[in-house]
């Protein structure tokens, strides 16, 4: 199994597993968590695709690697925004510990 | 007359040179409106924010006027860099019906909003106005690079500001229900966003490249069989995963559970555009996938599902509104109904009968009516939400069953309604009838009469819903005492307390509520508003006590102008039936056989990555470090100059230690190799 497949397979596990925890994660938390699996796995099938479209003897293909800065910054952000959300909804519901907080998403 | 029209021609030909620098503007204008927005503080970002209204109505009507103008589409390459590097902008007829749509909106919203987001005078700053006028401008710039994108990455981020923009207006009340809802719309949002990441990944991977019109090319394969498309099964599965996402931000049935809390919770000026708007931008994303990408053999097999869902959608949204007791929530789910008709052009656009006869370049009409329901829904679902926001604060409350005596109360914005109403069930003479009558032709051209008894029957419950409503604001107080249970008639009695109390106990379901104000500034305009009312009473429909204690009262009396706003855009939705047909021919602009004969398929066989594409314009570059320094230099005529490079950086790094040294020569290395280029 070369290097390239052996990674694609690992990125699809974690999309995968992402997508998994997205829908049926219990709290607004676990689906924030699992929203970042998801995105890492995007992430490292870009990177799978930058190795497999590199040609004519250069390391990679660097549109690819690009794209991952700006989606990393926009996943950084949208969990910033999501958790920010998550707090303020535990603060007005009177919750010290965010954690415990178990209706934040009642999906 | 005669001088007016070489003035206008005059006009056109000088924008037509600056046809470049009008769609940055349409960018750069409202990003950077927010940001001084954003630096300047709540006061100065109204300010600049209602200056930004004229300014970008402008721009889009001056885009939407050079487009007619020329008959071709506007396209401009960011920095100068052709597609397979940069990033281009296009427009089309059928971007810039959508652009001035939005900044039409907008502009309404805009002057809507002054009332509700106005910083007090006592205070210096506001957090909500501030965050308000900002988010508003940034909605606006994601809009318009939503519609003018032709790169599948840079749509990406235009869709996830998108995002980020709507949901903090979801929660500006900062209760804990909007922050629910804002957070479930989130969720939905980012799984939706992060498909279609996954989704472009994947088309980059089998095409290297993100520019819509070359995937679309390399997907019809280099020869003009459309017969047999060379579409990877990677691409398949790309747009298939990029649809689903889009839906869950689009909120088509399955998907659609965040969309009546987050639109019924927020201000009314926000819903305003969250409804009218924000789902249209990934809804166009979901047309330009299907129609403008994929080759029409695949769009053929799709398009009965999406359309299934749609006619879902129409039905379930339909049946919930007639089910809803808030009047916010009504409208809420009408959009999700409404949404669905959205999703019915597409087995009518692509139908094989059809197909043959779209070669001749004529608008077919399901690709008219489509564009007609998304564009009159916006106006009217605009007005229909404002028009709430102002019952809610002239009655403290907005529950249907107590809406009763709101014709004398608020006469125009029910005028506004009604007509909004009009247009949403689809009656003559309305935009929503143009469309929903085109829709109807197309089901029956094309020999799909079912799709025809999903638009009948969802506009007789539209009829249904919008009955409610009129009917408990129209009629005698009796009719709607009937309707309301024990429950709602306790709470009315609520409602006809004194007012100081009141104002401060309906603020919190208030949907945009200004600090309550004395009494003593709000009794002479309640006085004059209720005369009619005391006297109209003196006959008394029913007799009853109970009757006179449900008579509605002005909590807040609101401003002439801002039920004026709303009419104006309930009268554009109408407007809309009364243009003829043939004036939607700008909606064919860069469509059908001219846009295809504008790309240039692609020499190289699929798979490669972008730099063995033929570059056009773009010299290559021979290693990643030197093609990311020359995607950072804009200008390709400063290419020449960066050999210079190297000896300054020398300079720079000579006082540091021997441990840099290697740095410089390396980058020296690269930068010479690529000043040997041409």
């Amino acid at each position: 199994m070369s290097s390239v497949t052996f990674y694609a397979l690992l990125g699809s596990l974690l999309v995968g597993l992402g997508l998994y925890g997205v829908i049926v994660g219990a709290s607004a938390l676990r689906k924030i968590l699992a929203f970042n699996l998801l995105g890492s796995g995007v992430f490292l099938l870009f990177g799978v695709i930058a190795q497999r479209g590199a040609g004519a003897g250069f390391g990679g293909d660097p549109v690819p690697q690009a794209l991952v800065i700006t989606g990393l910054v926009v996943a950084f952000a949208a969990t910033a925004l999501a958790v920010g959300l998550l707090v303020r909804l535990g603060e007005s519901a009177g919750l010290d510990d965010v954690e415990d907080e178990s209706e934040g998403e009642s999906s | 007359m005669n001088s007016a029209l070489i003035n206008t021609s005059g006009l056109l030909a000088a924008l037509s040179g600056w046809s470049d620098e009008l769609l940055m503007m349409l960018l750069v204008v409202p990003v950077l409106a927010m940001l001084f927005g954003f630096v300047l503080g709540s006061r100065a970002a109204e300010r600049i924010a209602l200056l930004t209204l004229p300014l970008g109505l402008a721009l889009a009507v001056a885009v939407a006027a050079l487009v007619l103008d020329q008959g071709t589409p506007l396209s401009y390459d960011i920095g100068g860099w052709a597609s397979p590097l940069g990033v281009a902008l296009r427009v089309d007829g059928l971007s810039a019906v959508l652009l001035l749509t939005t900044a039409l909106v907008i502009t309404g919203v805009g002057l809507y909003a002054r009332a509700d987001f106005a910083t007090p005078a006592d205070v210096d700053e506001a957090r909500t106005p501030l965050a308000f006028w900002t988010l508003l401008l940034g909605l606006w710039a994601a809009l318009n690079a939503v519609f003018i994108g032709q790169d599948l990455f840079n749509l990406y981020v235009a869709i996830e500001l998108l995002t980020f923009t709507a949901v903090p207006l979801v929660c500006l009340k900062g209760s804990a229900e909007t922050l629910q809802a804002a957070l479930r719309y989130l969720l939905f949002a980012l799984l939706g966003s992060v498909l279609y990441l996954l989704g472009a990944a994947l088309l980059y991977g089998a095409y290297g490249t993100l520019d819509i019109g070359q995937l679309a090319a390399a997907m019809r394969g280099s020869g003009l069989a459309a017969a047999e498309p060379a579409v990877e099964p990677a691409a398949i599965a790309a747009v298939v995963l990029m649809t689903a996402g889009l839906l869950a931000k689009t909120a088509l049935v399955p998907l659609h559970l965040w969309l009546p809390p987050a639109h019924a919770g927020a201000p009314a000026a926000a819903s305003a555009i969250l409804s009218a708007l924000v789902v249209k931008g990934s809804f166009y994303l979901i047309f330009r996938l299907w129609i403008d990408l994929m080759p029409v053999v695949y769009t053929q097999q799709i398009a009965q599902g999406l359309a299934t869902l749609g006619a879902a959608a129409i039905l379930l949204g339909g049946i919930m509104a007639i089910r809803q007791a808030r009047l916010k929530m009504l409208i809420a789910y009408s959009t999700l109904a409404q949404l669905g008709y959205l999703f019915l052009i597409f087995p009518l656009l692509v139908s094989p009968v059809l197909v043959p006869t779209l070669a001749d370049g004529s608008t077919p009409a399901a690709w008219t009516g489509g564009v007609l329901q998304l564009v009159s829904h916006a106006f009217a679902k605009a007005s229909m939400f404002m028009g709430a926001g102002l019952i809610a604060i002239a009655l403290g409350h907005d529950r249907i069953a107590d809406l009763g005596g709101l014709s004398r109360l608020l006469p125009i914005t029910l005028v506004a309604f009604a007509l909004s109403g009009l247009s949403l069930m689809g009656l003559p003479p309305s935009g929503g009838f143009a469309a929903k009558w085109l829709l109807l032709r197309a089901a029956i051209e094309t020999g799909q009469w079912w799709w025809t008894l999903v638009i009948l029957f969802g506009g007789v419950l539209t009829g249904t819903y919008l009955y409610r409503v009129l009917a408990a604001a129209s009629f005698s107080e009796s009719d709607a005492d009937l309707a309301a249970g024990p429950a709602s008639r306790r709470q009315s009695e609520g409602v006809s307390e004194p007012l100081p109390k009141l104002a401060t106990g309906a603020s919190a379901e208030l949907a945009s509520a200004p600090p309550p104000e004395p009494a003593s500034e709000v009794s002479p305009e309640r006085a004059s508003v209720q005369s009619p009312r005391s006297s109209s009473q003196l006959p008394g429909q029913t007799g009853q006590v109970q009757s006179a204690q449900r008579q509605p009262r002005l909590q807040r009396p609101v401003a002439r102008s801002r039920e004026l706003i709303v009419l104006a855009l309930a009268l554009i939705s109408i407007a809309l039936g009364l243009v003829p047909l043939t004036s939607f021919e700008i909606l064919q602009i860069g469509r059908g056989g001219e846009a295809m004969a504008m790309l240039e398929p692609l020499a190289e066989p699929a798979g490669l990555s972008a730099f063995e594409l033929p570059a056009s314009g773009v010299t290559p570059v021979p290693s990643a470090t030197g093609f990311l320094a020359s995607v950072m230099e804009p200008l390709p005529g400063v290419a020449g100059s960066l050999p210079s490079a190297p000896e300054s950086l020398p300079t720079v790094a000579g006082p540091s230690t021997s441990s840099v040294a290697p740095l410089p020569s390396a980058v020296g290395a690269q930068s010479s190799a690529m000043g040997s280029l041409p």
